[in-house]
């Protein structure tokens, strides 16, 4: 696992510790002049008013549960279409074809579906 | 430990050389957009400008670091770190030659699927954390817009995993060869359509222009990253420039056939405690001379074409480039099955694939040698002004 | 300055009511990237789509009308060029040609000639910021750069005419302020035969532009009728359907000799009024000006650029309104003089941009963040014209 893996660990540490020691540095040499004005968000020229983490449409929440269902899906069939040609060249072709091709309809009538309702419509 | 000590050693190198490739790719997309824009471009700082970037990192790193009042701190804070982390992890399973790689992973392809994913959280979570509208609405735009693309590009991916048999970046570079017609691309029309999917979904995932509603400048401000300066404003900047590389590099091994290349030249170091370090350069340069094409491609578009409007982008999404991605995926499969490779119906499809993308490319310039003639326009050749 | 001067400068004119659901308020502009100045709108957004809008104006407010009696009338000049910096010989040229109307003052052909070519000049100078702001807005970059790099060749002619590049403060009543010789006719005959290919390859390389069409079709329709209930003029109004340019309905220098068509939108892409009519309206009349400026140059005679006009010029007792075709649509003057000093009683100056920006409200309600953006943009509005 670790001959594996362990590469991966080591750049992510490397990755994390890069940015997070060039952050420090530029906190350690930048200037640190602090003044309410400056510690605003930027509302275009104004006073920022209103909190922005409000309640946020439904639309994008909508999105990502579609996503779920079609990534998971999508993330579902790669590992099969690996094997894919292996079990074609064991005889088994056929059988894991119609597997998928069954897999892939419902997969359409819930794109159908979905479609129909209208829940990717942007109004 | 000698082991541990060399991958510190090539993970040093591999973070460098990615750091150093993005912060010269900014150079090089300016002086590409000065050109578009009958303009020079940065050519003061070193030769031609190209140590322009370092000029900017330096400048960048006296800046102060500014979080708002208002901003949720610690996520505020680490939102750069988790985007940086996913364009560059996303590289490791990447073969960069036959011996040029960080890790080769079984699972690749399921990997770099997953990392990609990181960036969406962390542009989110940077837009979330400023406590602005207008980070909040490109943080929710992003968000909405890059996994809704991962569909697409899942798709996509599936066709090539179909013909590969394999989710091994190497192994998938292998099962191609060194001419067009043994690319992955130009073996059968379903890879075309894919390849096409792909590259536009990884754009949009890149929230590359046409589809950087995201930061959107002339409607969000800056988006996600409104309230970012200095240098937590430049890591998403780097990351905005590796992913260049990255998709880059994703449609070369994907589809173009990889490092392949017609001869090879393996330079071979002796070195104390491990098997001889070997480097395989043709490879390696012809690699790089195919990422550098995408990557010039993704610049040009940048800088020609306006961008979408949020609805536009999610239809095409989910109602053209997913069916058509269902379609290829269900046609890869009925011609997986029933055309062998190595088969006559094979090599007629390649071979025919391959001249179609030729005539495609020819026509292109045809296009724009006529355009040329028609508004009397001079090509100044040399991009070394 | 303390904070609570601070927060009474800040506060927002506006009253903002108190919103519920998932409804955010945004606060675009005064700074903001595609407000062209500083414009301010307040957006009440429900996911993408605005549900209210309030636009605010007065942020570049500089009282120039206000200014103008306090002075005499020729030192009002250079103030006009400030009203819309975009096209200044146009207001220019609106000033000169009230106060000629109420004074009597003669000018000599040559100015005439010269005047038309300025101001043309300058109008299509405007156009290719508009046409070039557009795609900015879209997210393009590069036609904008392609557009202002058309502008400064046409900025150098400016600047052999009027001897300066922006801010030309050209015209002088009863004529201009420098004669050109027969050297820079040539210049500009040879700048236009370049400047024709140019527009066609921009319209090819941007009107042809599927994105940039999806974008801009039938988005922020406005009908003939809404158009001219907004008091929409110049080419808003034309993109609308309605073929009023001032230069035909009421001609003044030497309109009437000439022959140019007035394009008026057909809503070939989409619907008639909609935005992308509005564009390429702007580029058919840079055509139509290129023409014009063809014809002067065919026309142009020697001879004196300046009658003579008081030193101490005091008009006339009563009032006057006079309006010209300006880049943006009417541009009026209404003059008027006590008939004793020798500064206006009153000036006020009507002009496109600000009759424009009286549709927003009603056009961005219920249209996407991004039509928001497209729609102000395809108005070509200039924010020191709507505030002056």
């Amino acid at each position: 696992m670790f001959h594996s893996f362990g590469p991966i660990l080591m750049q992510l540490v490397l990755a994390i510790g890069f940015a997070g020691a060039i952050v420090a540095l530029t906190a350690i040499i930048g200037p640190k002049k602090i003044n309410p004005v400056k510690m605003d968000s930027y509302e275009c020229g104004v006073d920022p008013f209103a909190d922005a983490r409000g309640a946020f449409h439904v639309k994008f929440f909508l999105v990502a549960v579609l996503f779920i269902l079609f990534d998971v899906e999508a993330i579902f069939v790669i590992p099969w279409a690996g094997s894919f040609l292996a079990f074609k060249k064991a005889g088994l072709g056929l059988f894991i074809y119609l597997e998928m091709a069954f897999f892939m309809a419902i997969l359409l009538a819930g794109y159908y579906y979905i479609l129909k309702k209208g829940a990717l419509k942007w109004e | 430990m000698t082991q541990f000590i060399y991958m510190f050693i090539f993970a040093v190198i591999y973070l460098l050389s990615i750091a150093v490739a993005a912060g010269f790719l900014t150079v090089v997309e300016r002086r590409i957009a000065g050109r578009m824009q009958s303009r020079i471009g940065p050519n003061r700082v070193g030769p031609q400008g190209i140590v322009q970037w370092i000029a900017d990192a330096v400048k960048a790193l006296q800046k102060e670091d500014i979080i708002p009042t208002d901003a949720h701190s610690f996520l505020f804070k680490i939102a750069p770190y988790l985007v940086f982390m996913g364009v560059f992890l996303t590289l490791v399973p990447i073969p960069f030659g036959a011996y040029t790689l960080m890790e080769n992973l079984d699972t690749g392809i399921f990997y770099v699927l997953a990392m990609a994913s990181f960036v969406v959280i962390g542009v989110m979570m940077g837009g979330w954390a400023s406590n602005n509208k207008w980070s909040l609405l490109g943080g929710m735009r992003s968000a909405a817009q890059m996994i809704s693309y991962e569909v697409p590009a899942a798709l996509a991916v599936f066709v090539v995993v179909v013909m590969a048999g394999t989710l091994n970046f190497q192994k998938i570079v292998f099962s191609q060869g060194a001419s067009p017609v043994d690319w992955y691309v130009f073996r059968n029309p379903f890879a075309f359509i894919a390849f096409n999917i792909f590259f536009i979904a990884a754009l949009a995932e890149g929230n590359r222009v046409p589809f950087d509603i995201p930061e959107a400048e002339s409607e969000l401000v800056s988006g996600y990253n409104t309230e970012y300066s200095g240098m937590r404003f430049l890591f998403f900047f780097l990351a905005e420039w590796g992913n260049l590389v990255v998709i880059g590099a994703l449609v070369s091994t994907l589809f173009f056939g990889g490092w392949n290349f017609w001869f090879e030249y393996t330079l071979e170091f002796s070195v104390p405690g491990r098997y001889p370090i070997r480097f395989e350069v043709l490879g390696f340069l012809w690699f790089l001379f195919k990422v550098s094409i995408f990557v010039f491609i993704i610049i040009w578009i940048r800088w020609t074409l306006p961008r979408l409007r949020i609805d536009q982008l999610m239809d095409i999404c989910w109602k053209y480039m997913v069916p058509i991605g269902l379609f290829a995926s269900i046609g890869i499969l009925l011609w997986m099955y029933f055309v062998p490779e190595k088969s006559l119906a094979d090599t007629i499809m390649r071979y025919s694939m391959t001249s179609f993308g030729g005539l495609t490319i020819l026509y292109f310039f045809y296009r724009v040698f006529q355009n040329l003639r028609v508004t009397k326009a001079k090509i100044y050749a040399n991009p070394f002004v | 300055m303390t904070s609570a001067t601070r927060e009474k400068e800040l506060k927002p004119r506006v009253e903002i009511t108190q919103i519920s659901g998932t409804e955010i308020e945004v606060n675009m502009g005064p700074h903001h990237p595609s407000t062209h100045g500083v414009i301010r709108f307040i957006l009440f957004i429900d996911g993408e789509i605005v549900v209210r809008a309030v636009p605010d104006v007065g942020y570049l407010h500089r009282s120039i009308e206000k200014i103008a009696e306090s002075m005499p009338y020729s030192f009002f000049m250079p103030y006009t060029d400030r009203v819309d910096y975009v096209a200044a010989i146009n207001c220019n040229l609106g000033y000169a040609l009230a106060i000629e109307a109420m004074g009597g003052l003669e000018v000599p052909e040559r100015a005439t000639w010269l005047r038309m070519i300025g101001v043309e000049l300058n109008r299509i100078m405007s156009h290719l910021v508009g046409v070039g702001a557009l795609p900015l807005d879209l997210g393009a970059f590069t036609p904008f750069v392609h557009a202002l790099r058309e502008r400064e060749h046409m900025m150098d002619l400016l600047e052999i005419l009027t001897g300066t590049r922006m801010n030309n403060n050209y015209i002088r009543f009863g004529g201009v302020c420098q004669d050109v010789d027969d050297e820079f006719l040539k210049k500009l005959e040879k700048y236009l035969d370049h400047f024709v290919l140019f527009l066609e390859e921009y319209d090819r390389l941007i009107g042809t532009n599927k994105i940039f069409i999806e974008r801009l079709k039938n988005v922020g329709i406005v009908s003939g009728e809404k158009a001219l209930s907004y008091s929409f003029s110049g080419p808003n109004l034309r993109a609308s359907g309605i073929g009023l340019d001032l230069r035909k309905v009421d001609p003044y220098c030497f309109y009437n000799d000439m022959k140019f068509d007035v394009p008026v939108g057909k809503g070939i892409k989409g619907t008639v009024g909609d935005s992308f009519d509005r564009y390429i309206v702007r580029i058919e009349e840079m055509a139509e000006c290129e023409k014009i400026l063809r014809q002067i140059l065919s026309k142009i005679k020697e001879g004196p650029i300046q009658s003579k006009v008081p030193k101490k010029l005091v008009l006339p007792a009563g009032e006057a309104y006079h309006h010209t075709e300006s880049a943006r649509g009417e541009l009026g003057y209404h003059i008027i003089s006590d008939g004793k000093s020798a500064s206006p009683y009153r000036i006020k100056i009507r002009t496109g941009s600000f009759a424009s920006m009286t549709s927003l409200a009603e056009i961005f309600k219920g249209m996407m963040v991004a039509d928001v953006i497209a729609y102000f943009a395809s108005l070509d509005i200039v924010a020191p014209e709507v505030d002056r």
